[in-house]
């Protein structure tokens, strides 16, 4: 997508969002409420049209015209389930394979239920079913067409974390299959463990890339030095280390190093620390979540919004 | 532009599962066509044989097709806010279902109960009256260009109803709101056929095959029309901004 926009009015849901991705890729869309995600799922679905930019989805240009054909190599999973709740499970799912003209519609509902693992529960009532099971029964829907791009808007929103786990499998093995699934969450290590690459929306693009490549690029790497008494001389030690690009001392016995290459760094680190006659008690290698990522650059735009 | 069958189907299927598990869809259906047939029920059974010539000058059994004006009229009225409040439209939109098979598999969901029932309570009355009323009472009701006219109007009676109902719905926030409006805009058809049904308006060949014609157009323009107004994104947004 290039450049693309929705406005409602003077609102703005997203503004000039551009980026590209792969067949077959995971891609993590992260963002505050509010920040324009379940919009931007929306206008990718062909339900609503964007303000201004491009877009194409699925190899299909995003336009009026070939919405249709955009829906054909889809299928999106909203929030809510919007399942019909006094339909059983396989009459809902029946009915979304008329929607899809899905050849064969008997086999393609069971092999989607044995993908959910519901094939026992087919003809039980969807209004009977836990939120859990709605949900899985939802995934099931948007299998039953077979798509090229699967949208899933907060999949595991609500749900307890051994069903969430069971949720994060499927879309592991759908992502294994060559299935493109674009994925907005709230739960940073939902997608730190299922995407490929996660872009952050908080109304404008923030940032995107691999998690570890997010993380290189908000936080310098740094090893922690922790000794049983403080170094008398700490600059003589850590001076002209290779790949320690700097240091400054935390605690009273905890020196933090910034380091350009932390594999080079630490064994010339602990050389030095040794032929100082230092009590090493630990080094460490500092580890920056996507959480740490997100919440960094959250905080950078509520620092610079206004107010 | 072609419609699918099977997306029409699936949508009309779907339709008929839930009403057969919503009691009030029931209950709605079963009423109002007892409402409409008691009245020319008791004239019929109740009223001297000496009446039986001043009924032979009305079209009592015309007065019944109220029934498919008034049942279809909450039906469709509900068709699409309801799903929406439900929050099970967004789920179908982002199918390749067309706008015109949405709306034409709703308008038969509708339709389809509606006739039926209707056809089943003209059965019912004509049964009744065949058999109880007296026979001067069944010559001045059982006519054979009224009962044509009920079948044919019947069908075309409850299109008109569906699609000025569901043009409704689409365009409405609340079910309620928008089933009222729908039975609202319903009554003008209760109320010309009513006064075809009494003398008001005199009934001739050519006022029927006007209004069948008029009627055939209305419906044909309602689906077209209902088609052209459902708003994909005013109905999962609530707000229309391009």
């Amino acid at each position: 997508m290039h450049g693309l926009s929705k406005r409602f009015g003077d609102r703005v849901a997203f503004q000039d969002v551009s980026f590209d991705i792969g067949y077959g890729e995971v891609f993590g869309f992260l963002g505050p409420n509010g920040a324009g995600k379940t919009t931007m799922v929306r206008t990718l679905g062909t339900l609503l049209s964007p303000t201004s930019g491009s877009a194409t989805v699925a190899g299909v240009p995003l336009v009026p015209e070939n919405g249709m054909e955009i829906r054909r190599r889809i299928a999106v999973m909203p929030e809510s389930s919007g399942l019909y709740l006094r339909l059983s499970v396989a009459e809902n799912l029946e009915c979304f394979a008329g929607l899809y003209e899905a050849p064969d519609p008997t086999d393609r509902i069971d092999r989607a239920l044995r993908a959910v693992n519901l094939a026992d529960r087919a003809h039980d009532v969807c209004g009977t079913l836990s939120k859990g099971l709605r949900q899985r029964v939802a995934l099931a829907r948007a299998l039953l067409s077979d798509p090229e791009v699967l949208f899933l808007d907060e999949p595991t929103s609500g749900l307890d974390p051994a069903v969430a786990r069971d949720v994060h499998e499927l879309i592991a093995a759908l992502g294994r299959r060559g299935v493109t699934i674009f994925l907005t969450t709230h739960r940073l290590e939902e997608a730190e463990r299922l995407c490929d690459r996660v872009a952050i929306l908080n109304t404008t693009l923030r940032t995107i890339g691999r998690p570890d490549e997010l993380r290189e690029r908000l936080f310098a790497k740094t090893l922690t030095v922790k000794t049983l008494v403080p170094l008398a001389e700490p600059g003589d030690v850590f001076a002209g280390l290779p790949a320690v690009d700097g240091w400054r001392q935390g605690d009273p016995a905890t020196y933090v190093l910034a380091a350009s290459d932390a594999a080079v760094a630490a064994p010339a680190v602990t050389r030095a620390l040794v032929e100082a006659g230092a009590d090493v008690l630990s080094i460490s290698q500092s580890h920056h979540s996507l959480e740490d990522v997100y919440l960094e650059l959250i905080d950078q735009d509520e620092q610079g919004s206004p107010g | 532009m072609s419609v699918s069958g099977r997306r029409v189907r699936a949508i009309f299927r779907k339709e008929l599962r839930e009403y057969r598990r919503t009691s009030s869809i029931v209950t709605a259906m079963v009423v109002f066509p007892l409402i409409f047939l008691i009245q020319p029920l008791v004239v019929t059974l109740i009223l001297p044989a000496s009446t039986s010539a001043q009924l032979s000058q009305q079209h009592l059994l015309l007065y019944m097709l109220a029934i498919p004006a008034l049942v279809p009229a909450a039906l469709a009225a509900y068709a699409v806010v309801g799903e929406r409040q439900q929050g099970t439209l967004e789920p179908v939109l982002t199918t390749p279902i067309r706008r015109q098979e949405f709306l034409f598999g709703k308008a038969l969901a509708s339709l389809v109960p509606s006739v039926g029932i209707s056809y089943v309570v003209y059965a019912f009355f004509l049964a009744c009256v065949e058999l109880f009323a007296q026979q001067a009472m069944a010559s001045a009701l059982l006519r054979g260009p009224d009962i044509l006219a009920q079948l044919l109007f019947t069908p075309l009676i409850a299109g008109w109803s569906i699609w000025v109902g569901i043009a409704i719905s689409a365009r409405s926030n609340d079910p309620r709101v928008a089933q009222q409006l729908g039975l609202l805009a319903s009554l003008p058809s209760v109320a010309v056929t009513s006064l075809i049904a009494f003398n008001g308006i005199h009934a001739t060949l050519g006022l029927a095959l006007s209004l069948a014609a008029a009627l055939t157009v209305l419906d044909t323009l309602g689906w077209r029309i209902s088609s052209a107004t459902l708003d994909r994104e005013w109905l999962i947004s609530g707000e229309r901004y391009r």
